[in-house]
């Protein structure tokens, strides 16, 4: 069972990342609107943003890199919906293969397609002037804690794009997530906030999950920061993932 | 019981409500080994419900069904092992090509070389030279060619065809029945949901006519005719169509798009709930018409 589990994971990762690569906008389009962001936010909000010492690309890319996953992982609830409503979800669900292969197939088309996405948003930031002196480690760290986030947030993807009634219902669902990092340290410093925004930017999962990417990339010690992002992500990825399996398992009931 | 005994398919008593909507109310039937079986009913009847339970895509609420003596609800994975689902709509990946489509499947069913494979159907379905093309350029007609074609890798010993000439033009339709004969002739089961009369007539050893939620009658076609009135037969030239037993039966009400929820009628006492699906009682509330047409015989 397991060995058919992987091998129909591959099959049908296969066919997902050839969806990709026959439409390479929707990388184009995930890497996109975070690199717009980042130009608005670097020269034309940049000058009068006091986020510290340093340049402004280095404070903002970590916010960045967070809407990048933000909005790539609304590709997963589409994807996952023309399933659905093309039928062919139910012929992959007759057929004798491992029946969660179906989902997870989906969950590591994110994963390559969101890795790809982030890998062209830092190369623009440093064609942009942006800088690390982060060492192998702190970059091995980084990636984990982005590979992380990718995973819980495309989970979460999973349940629309299984429950929505449309295809715009599907990829909606990623709007808040693309807003939160605006409500967060992301852009600017929560000091200049005024206190129960504050209070939310500071509690939210995107400010200590920016924290500790900036920690990383500046080669500072991460602090706290980094298990308070890492409870975020696995806990919202463990709730996430229930939800999701529980949907799954009501669409064949 | 021996393997050759246990049937391609049993249901019994099984029920099935969407919400409040019952869509079915007890629906039995048997289809035998090599058997191409038509489960004939209007546009709302519950076919696409009663294949859909039948493939593990849907749970009865009550009843029970086997396919080659396996149960849908407790060994699904056995069923799905033996069977092929051509759904309704055309289930095929448009962004991929024709042969892409079938080496997937032919992956996922684990078959050994799954290009020979592809190769081999795109040539049966006279999909060769469209086999690189994107299955988005294809026609109706193409897709469902390929769409069964899909169903027919790793050779399923039962094969479910949920309306499988819907929407499909008159050339097209006769590619397909010219398909359901073929398998017929390998001795795969088959069964065939269609609303349409000529359809079951041509293709069907056994027809059965699912109404209201329950199936009200099955038979060969032969024994369906004798349902109808002798004297009907006496003084029309033609002999009846389907289409005659279909109206004289279910009676000339408009095409209904939703099954009534009306409650079971009282003369027909039906047996619920568990328990209540006897192996070899008569639909209790259907006709069967080998029985009615044996018992006029005597
Ligand atoms: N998922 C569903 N939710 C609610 N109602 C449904 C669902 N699927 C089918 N129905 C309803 O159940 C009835 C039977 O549907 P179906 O089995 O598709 O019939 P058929 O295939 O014979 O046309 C129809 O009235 C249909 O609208
Ligand atoms: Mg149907």
């Amino acid at each position: 069972m397991r060995t058919r589990f992987l091998s129909d994971t591959a099959a049908l990762l296969g066919r997902s990342l050839r969806h990709v690569l026959r439409s390479p906008d929707t990388i184009i389009t995930t890497s996109v609107m975070p690199i717009a962001f980042m130009l608005l936010f670097v020269y034309v909000f940049g000058g009068a943003v006091a986020a510290g010492p340093g340049r402004y690309v280095d404070y903002l890319l970590p916010g960045i890199l967070v809407i990048t996953i933000a909005s790539g992982v609304s590709y997963t609830a589409f994807r996952l919906f023309l399933d659905m409503a093309s039928g062919i979800f139910g012929r992959f669900q007759s057929l004798p293969i491992a029946r969660s292969s179906v989902l997870w197939a989906h969950v590591l088309t994110s994963v390559v397609a969101n890795a790809v996405s982030l890998a062209v948003v830092v190369l623009v930031a440093l064609l942009m002037g942006f800088r690390s002196g982060a060492g192998v480690a702190a970059w091995l760290g980084i990636a984990g804690l982005l590979l992380l986030l990718t995973f819980t947030l495309t989970w979460l993807a999973v349940l629309p794009g299984l429950s929505a009634k449309s295809a715009d219902g599907a990829s909606a669902f990623s709007y808040p997530l693309i807003f939160l990092p605006f409500v967060s340290s992301a852009f600017v410093p929560t000091r200049t906030m005024p206190g129960p925004v504050r209070a939310f930017a500071e509690h939210q999962p995107v400010t200590s999950i920016v924290d500790t990417i900036r920690a990383l990339f500046a080669g500072r010690p991460v602090g706290d920061d980094i298990w308070t992002a890492l409870a975020w992500c696995v806990g919202v990825l463990v709730i996430a993932y229930v939800l999701a399996m529980a949907a799954f398992r009501r669409k064949l009931a | 019981m021996t393997e050759q005994e246990v049937p391609a398919i049993r249901v019994r008593g099984l029920e099935k409500a969407y919400k409040r909507l019952k869509v079915l109310r007890g629906v039995d039937f048997d289809v035998a080994r090599g058997q191409v079986f038509a489960l004939l009913g209007s546009n709302g009847a519950g076919k696409t419900t009663v294949v859909n339970i039948l493939a593990t895509l849907l749970k009865a609420d009550a009843g029970t069904a086997t396919v080659l003596g396996y149960d849908v609800a407790t060994h699904g994975a056995d069923v799905r092992e033996s069977i092929s689902l051509t759904g309704q709509f055309a289930a095929v990946d448009e962004i991929l090509t024709g042969r892409e489509n079938l080496v997937l499947i032919a992956r996922l069913r684990h078959v050994k070389d799954p290009g020979a494979v592809a190769d081999a159907l795109l040539e049966r379905v006279s999909l060769t030279d469209a086999a690189a093309r994107r299955v988005a350029t294809y026609s109706g007609g193409m897709r469902r060619r390929l769409d069964i074609a899909m169903s027919l890798i790793g050779s399923p010993p039962v094969i479910f065809l949920d309306e499988p000439t819907t929407g499909l033009d008159p050339q097209a339709r006769l590619e397909v029945w010219a398909a359901v004969r073929e398998l017929a002739g390998r001795g795969t089961t088959v069964l065939l949901t269609t609303q349409y009369l000529d359809e079951a007539e041509h293709l069907a050893d056994r027809i059965a006519i699912l109404h209201r939620g329950r199936i009200i009658v099955t038979g060969t076609l032969a024994e369906l005719r004798a349902l109808l009135p002798p004297a009907e037969v006496e003084y029309v030239e033609r002999q009846p169509t389907l289409e005659d037993v279909f109206l004289a039966l279910v009676g000339d009400e408009p095409p209904q798009d939703e099954p009534q929820q009306d409650e079971p009628r009282q003369d027909e006492p039906r047996q619920d709930g568990p328990g209540g699906a006897e192996p070899d009682r008569d639909a209790g509330d259907g006709h069967d018409v080998r029985a009615a047409s044996e018992e006029r015989q005597r």
